[in-house]
């Protein structure tokens, strides 16, 4: 919705969109309360807000200046309402979204500025899910959102979508930013559900868009989508039926999605065109050798590793080291396991991530350390940021308890 | 059964879409319960939170109410009940008390005929 009343305002009053938006919503909520939810919520939004924008630019049009493009339109008041209207339309939003996606991905904006701003922008993210889908805390993401606002507004036009060079170069911007909106969803740091399955799907919902779309459809767009189809495929069997978290290993595979796990492999197939090789394909790779395994000791942890290691030269980072350690310890044993997580160079920025903890503390228990082991999932079970993640911990915690009482014996 | 009214007084203007979000549910809840032990003549609605006073003899018209944003009334719904103590009881029920909001409850003056 944004999307289109940025398209109508302008970039440089994008806050106005906003504005616009957040009024209609809690409008909407108002009379909701009331009268119970409408039976289409999306569509009743949609024309609150129109309304809301039509108010707005007769209000304001003699002291704005809205979309340069739309001025003449927007100016008279025979036009005015027609071109909103149009604008409004389901096929025109769709390439709002668009061109709204390509806009924030600004390149005088950080690489992670632009991810913040399609999440905050795009998928309606609160300050603090933006933060937490950076590992950053409130006040630096809010002051880099603010920030990245100023920089699109200063940008006067919104992005052309039809032009291929500028295409190209911000698309993996792009791709990025949908990329962590499934993570986020995936890893779910939100403080009530360990899965947003919404986020998940809308970032398969927007990578779709950019596969319709001629210049945005090349094979790292489909090895995202096929990345994202296998990861969705999994979904049904990481949180159990009491509603606690299920890791890969303990998942019980008849529940994942063949579907999904086939779609994903065709898009695999899709993917595997030109010359590029991209973090997601990678990603794309790994994910389908689990979503073909039919079980953990069925796993083909070495192609795993190998994965893992080129993933490493073309896109460091502490976390895919230690997913890295991770699959040496299951192809290797724990011991080598627990030689490759010391060994991720840059561990400052994984002690605020609970898996950290309780993936050293897994090996440990594994080799029979459970006093370590232990030390370890209590300290991870104190970052734990929902109560699956508190749950599961606290599970470990116990399990290495009954085992050293078990060695005490 | 007696009728009673309640004023919501106050609130929740100005607050972020998650929390108006959170408030919306809890208002539902509210309202179902209510409705479920037959307590709900009639919902009410909620009312914009500006208008027109017309006042006196002269009708003039300005433009309010502009009192204290927390004074302000911003629905209304008509319940039934056995007496002003129970009114009263089902009131404190009401989500707009969590923040910082206010519930007036009026008897309707019914004359027994």
């Amino acid at each position: 919705m944004i999307a289109v009343l940025t398209r109508i305002f302008g970039v440089s009053n994008l806050v106005l969109a906003e504005d616009v938006v957040q009024d209609a919503f809690c409008r909407a909520l108002e009379v909701w309360k009331f009268r119970g939810m409408p039976e289409n919520p999306s569509a009743w939004l949609m024309a609150t807000a129109k309304n809301r924008a039509l108010d707005v630019l007769r209000r304001e049009r003699t002291a704005r200046t809205f979309a340069p493009e739309l001025g003449r339109f927007i100016e008279s008041e025979w036009t005015l309402a027609p071109t909103v209207a149009e604008l409004f339309a389901a096929h025109t939003i769709e390439d709002d979204l668009l061109r709204m996606m390509f806009s924030c991905c600004h390149p005088r904006l950080p690489e992670e500025a632009q991810v913040a701003l399609v999440l905050h922008i795009l998928c309606g993210f609160s300050v603090d899910e933006v933060a937490n889908a950076f590992v950053s805390t409130h006040a630096a993401t809010e002051k880099r959102i603010a920030r990245a606002k100023k920089v699109l507004a200063n940008s006067q036009r919104l992005f052309d979508v039809e032009a291929p060079p500028d295409v190209s170069e911000r698309l993996p911007a792009v791709q990025r930013a949908l990329y962590l909106l499934f993570n986020e969803g995936y890893h779910g740091a939100s403080p009530e559900t360990a899965v947003r399955l919404e986020l998940c799907q809308e970032a398969m919902r927007l990578t779709g868009l950019l596969l319709k779309h001629p210049l945005g459809s090349i094979p790292s767009t489909h090895a995202l989508a096929a990345l994202m189809c296998f990861n969705a495929a999994r979904l049904p069997a990481r949180v159990d039926s009491s509603g606690n978290l299920s890791l890969l290993f303990d998942q019980n595979r008849s529940q994942w999605d063949q579907d999904l796990v086939a779609e994903g492999l065709r898009l695999l197939d899709a993917s595997a065109t030109g010359s590029e090789l991209t973090e997601y394909h990678l990603e794309a790779g790994i994910a389908s050798i689990h979503a073909r395994s039919l079980s953990v000791e069925d796993t083909d942890w070495e192609s795993i590793v190998s994965l893992y290691d080129a993933l490493m030269t073309i896109r460091p980072s502490p976390v895919v080291a230690l997913n890295r350690a991770i699959a040496i310890g299951e192809s290797e044993g724990a011991q080598r396991g627990l030689e490759a997580i010391r060994a991720i160079p840059d561990p400052e920025r994984l002690v605020r991530y609970p898996f950290y903890f309780a993936a050293i503390g897994t090996f440990e228990l594994q080799s029979g350390k459970y006093q370590n082991a232990r030390e370890h999932f209590q300290a991870a079970l104190e970052l734990a940021r929902n109560p699956m993640e508190r749950h599961f911990l606290e599970q470990r915690v116990m399990a290495c308890n009954s085992a050293s009482a078990q060695q005490a014996l | 059964m007696s009728e009673f009214v309640f004023l919501y007084r106050g609130g929740e203007a100005g607050r972020s879409p998650e929390r108006i979000q959170q408030s919306m549910q809890k208002w539902m809840a509210w309202f179902k319960e209510l409705s479920q032990n037959g307590h709900i003549k009639d919902q009410g609605q909620p009312l914009e939170r500006t208008g027109k006073v017309v006042k006196g003899k002269q009708k003039t018209v300005t433009d309010g109410p502009f009192a204290e944003a927390k004074d302000i009334v911003g629905g209304y719904t008509l319940i039934e009940a056995r007496d002003l103590e129970q009114a009263v009881e089902l009131s404190k029920g009401c989500p707009i008390l969590e923040v910082e909001g206010g519930v007036e409850v009026r008897p309707v003056m019914k004359l027994n005929m």
